[in-house]
Formats: structure tokens, C-alpha cells, sequence
């Protein structure tokens, strides 16, 4: 089955319908008309280049341009995920701690998805690499930033707390114990819960994507459960080692609380 | 068995403070008074270890930097003018099971299963005290260990916070304010002035 194709000016009918929109919360008074309009320009642009740079990708498919983009879209969520928190770990280490957890958990997730399990020719084909890669680092980063997010914002709002654990001489790891749970827990809730609501609730984009395309539903639900493990582990080991790692971070070899060492958050 | 370890601190240095010298004989009772400001318990967290400091603390032979700071903290602790409590019950924070003299702070034994929830803040502070000496440590610090409580509590606490350091032979630095309890329990009496420790004068209350 071939796919309709969808011209230029198709999409602008939809496009003028967003406009529409705009113009109706502009009516309502709002205030988001603009931020409306600018998000959707941001997505018409960003999709656009992506798809001239996946064209070029596919034609050449080799291996270091592959790995090219890949790095490209962690340093890419790895800027995010500092950005989508309060109170982050100065000196780069907010950056750092979060990007090597989502290259540890989605990297090699997505490698072993790829090699062992899916087996395309070669192994790193971008077809299957760039948006296998693309959906576990989307993910991760959720879950990453949530859970840095309440590690660094629970230290700072218990650190009381956490310094009376320290003072009846508990270790670090006792003393923050619970504040790192909670963290690495509602860094898993979003994949768990998207997993819980999946073909009930929402139909995923993936297998939406793929049946459009003319896949069998069968196929693309088994496409779609594989995704959702991928990034289910993904996100849950770059979660536990975004935790373990930042937490560490916040004491120092004496296992002194180091508070000092986040920033404070913008006004 | 009282401890016999006494608690030395060489140049400890820490914000104003510049170059703290003191020993501690083991079951000695040190007041420390200060100014508010004059850097008392930043003094206490500097040799619990808890901030960032200059020069060195020992007690008996261990010293401060050759044990993990969960260790030394064990060993040498500090009692926080204000207690956090962070578990549902009172109990949960009695980790070895036993809460030393519950009697003498004005408890029953029931006072485990309560809810922290339930506790005033006079009572926390009791608890806390409770809470520290078990298991039992090497060298104590209290900041202010009676504030929050009237007259008749403060002076059944310390009747036994002092008994309790002299059986333990704990040194002991005791950050007070009311001359009076500083007469009725310091061994020695020490102002925390520019930065330095000095000697007080004795008071007309002596």
C-alpha cells in the first residue's frame, strides 16, 4: 500500500486553522496567541530541517554520520534536561551527570535493541537508529530532569532534615535515602504510567505512524510494545543513575551536605 | 564503663573564628556564651564536621580526618538547637531500640508509638536530647539544649544531662545563655568574643 502523499498546501489549511485558533484565545484575552503562533513556526521549521538532514542521512547511511547526529540529539537533551531544572548543580555538573546517564541508559539500550534484537542491515541503520534513538532520549530526558529536579529541590527544602541524619551519624546514603527514592520515583512514574494507559487510553504515535504507512496493526503493535520496553528501561536506568550520580554530588568526601553546590533558581 | 577519651581541637578555624585551641577532659562540662552572631554553633558544626574548616580535632587518639565523617559524627555528637523529625512515629527515630532516660525527661515508654505530629515543641526538644545519647556517644555537643522549655523542665533536664555526661565521662560543650544554669552545671565557663575563646569572668550569681 503506498502512503497519500500530502503536499505543501495541504498542510497550510491545517496551518490556517492553527491561526484561527490563535486568533480565538487572542479574543479570549488569554495572552498565548502569540507563544501559539511562534511554537507552531518552530515546529514547521525544526521538522523541515530535520527531514532535509534524515534525507541526506538515509542516502548516505554510514556509520560515523549516524553517530554524528546521535551525539548532536544527546548534547541537544542534555541542555534540555538542565534547563527543566530549578535548582541545578553548578559547574557543569548538572549537564554533565545528566547527559552521561542518558548516554549510559539510552545508548546502549538502543544499541542492544538494534543488534540483537530488531537486526537491520547494517546494524546502525539510520531508518531504524535515528528514531529508535530519538523516542528513548525524549523520553529519558523526562525522566531525567523530573527526577533531578526533586533530588536537588527535596535537598534543598529538607536540608535541615537531611544535616540532624548527618549530626546522629548516619551516612550520606541513609541521610538523603528517602528524598533519593522519591526522586528516581517520580522520574519512572511517566513510563509506567504510559505504559499502564497504552491502546486503552492513547493510541501511541509510533503505531499510529506505521499503520498510517500501511503496516499490518499486528506488526505495529509489536513495533510499539518493543518501543515502550526500550524506552522503559531507557528511562528507568539513566533515571537510577542520574539519581545515584547527582546525589553523590551533593556531599563532599566528608559527607558533609554541600548545598552551596546548586545554584539558586531564577527568578 | 565512662569514656576516658577527651576531645582536642588544634587551630580550629572556621568563618571569624581563626585559630580555636581547647581540650576537653573526658566527663567535663563546658559552657560556651556568646554574643548571637559570635559563631557558637558554627563552632559546634565545624567540629562535628559538618562544614568545611581549618585545622584539626581530635578525640582520644582518633582524629577528625582519619575516619569517615559518618564515624566521627557517631562519635562526637551534635545536638541541633532546633530536632527535625522526619518519620511517621516518634519510635522510628530510636534506630537501637532504646531511648535513654525517658523517665528523667518526663515520658512513659508509650511516647515511641506516638505520632511525631502529636509532639510540642518542648517536647521534641526533650526527645532529641534522648534521641542523641542513644547509641551512646563519645563527646557531646549541645546548642542550647533547653531553650524551649519553662524553668522546672530546664532544670530536671539538666539535672540529668549533667549526670548522664559525668556516668558517660563524655567531654562536653554546652552552648548556654542563663548564667544560672551555667553556674549550676559548667566545670569552666568560656566566652566566644571577636572571634576567640576566652575565660569569662565569673558572674555575681556564681
Amino acid at each position: 500500500m503506498q502512503v497519500i502523499p500530502l503536499a505543501w498546501w495541504q498542510l497550510a489549511l491545517a496551518a490556517l486553522l492553527v491561526v484561527a485558533l490563535a486568533a480565538c484565545t487572542a479574543a479570549a484575552r488569554l495572552g498565548m496567541g502569540r507563544s501559539l503562533l511562534v511554537a507552531a513556526a518552530r515546529t514547521t521549521i525544526q521538522l523541515a530541517l530535520v527531514g532535509l538532514v534524515l534525507e541526506a542521512l538515509f542516502a548516505a547511511a554510514r556509520l560515523h554520520w549516524v553517530a554524528l547526529m546521535a551525539l548532536g540529539m544527546l548534547l541537544i537533551a542534555g541542555r534540555e534536561v538542565v534547563a527543566r531544572q530549578k535548582r541545578r548543580l553548578r559547574g557543569g555538573w548538572a549537564f554533565g551527570v545528566g547527559t552521561l546517564a542518558m548516554f549510559l541508559s539510552s545508548f546502549s539500550v538502543a544499541v542492544l535493541t538494534l543488534t540483537v534484537i530488531i537486526g537491520p542491515e547494517p546494524w546502525y541503520r539510520p531508518q531504524y537508529a535515528i528514531p529508535l534513538l530519538g523516542m528513548m532520549l525524549g523520553n529519558t530526558m523526562t525522566g531525567v530532569a523530573l527526577a533531578l529536579d526533586r533530588l536537588t529541590d527535596g535537598a534543598w527544602q529538607q536540608r535541615a532534615v537531611i544535616e540532624n541524619r548527618l549530626m546522629l551519624g548516619q551516612s550520606w546514603r541513609e541521610a538523603i535515602g528517602e528524598i533519593r527514592r522519591e526522586a528516581m520515583r517520580s522520574g519512572l512514574t511517566p513510563v509506567i504510567n504510559a505504559m499502564a494507559a497504552a491502546g486503552v487510553v492513547s493510541l501511541p504515535g509510533m503505531m499510529t505512524g506505521q499503520i498510517l504507512a500501511g503496516s499490518p496493526p499486528a506488526l505495529a503493535v509489536k513495533y510499539q510494545i518493543l518501543i515502550m520496553f526500550a524506552i522503559t528501561l531507557g528511562t528507568g536506568f539513566g533515571t537510577l543513575a542520574a539519581v545515584a550520580l547527582a546525589s553523590r554530588r551533593l556531599f563532599d568526601g566528608r559527607e558533609r551536605l554541600r548545598l552551596e553546590r546548586l545554584s539558586a533558581p531564577r527568578t | 564503663m565512662p569514656a576516658t577519651d577527651a576531645l582536642r581541637l588544634e587551630a580550629l578555624a572556621i568563618g571569624a573564628l581563626e585559630a580555636i585551641d581547647l581540650t576537653l577532659a573526658p566527663g567535663e562540662i563546658l559552657c560556651l556564651s556568646g554574643a548571637s552572631g559570635a559563631g557558637k554553633t558554627r563552632l559546634l558544626r565545624a567540629i562535628a564536621d559538618l562544614e568545611p574548616h581549618g585545622g584539626r580535632a581530635w578525640l582520644g587518639e582518633v582524629a577528625q580526618e582519619d575516619v569517615p565523617g559518618h564515624e566521627w559524627r557517631r562519635l562526637v555528637r551534635l545536638v541541633p538547637a532546633e530536632s527535625q523529625w522526619w518519620s511517621e512515629r516518634v519510635g522510628d527515630h530510636f534506630p537501637a531500640g532504646n531511648a535513654p532516660g525517658l523517665a528523667a525527661l518526663g515520658f512513659d515508654g508509650a511516647v515511641l508509638d506516638w505520632p511525631v505530629s502529636r509532639l510540642s515543641s518542648g517536647e521534641r526538644q526533650r526527645l532529641a536530647l534522648s534521641r542523641a545519647l542513644s547509641p551512646a556517644p563519645g563527646a557531646l555537643l549541645l546548642d542550647e539544649p533547653t531553650a524551649n522549655l519553662d524553668d522546672a523542665t530546664t532544670r530536671r533536664v539538666e539535672a540529668w544531662l549533667a549526670s548522664a555526661i559525668r556516668q558517660g565521662g563524655w567531654p562536653t560543650l554546652w552552648v548556654a545563655h542563663a548564667p544560672a544554669q551555667i553556674a549550676r552545671v559548667a566545670t569552666r565557663h568560656f566566652e566566644l568574643v571577636d572571634g576567640r575563646l576566652r575565660q569569662a569572668e565569673e558572674g555575681p550569681c556564681r
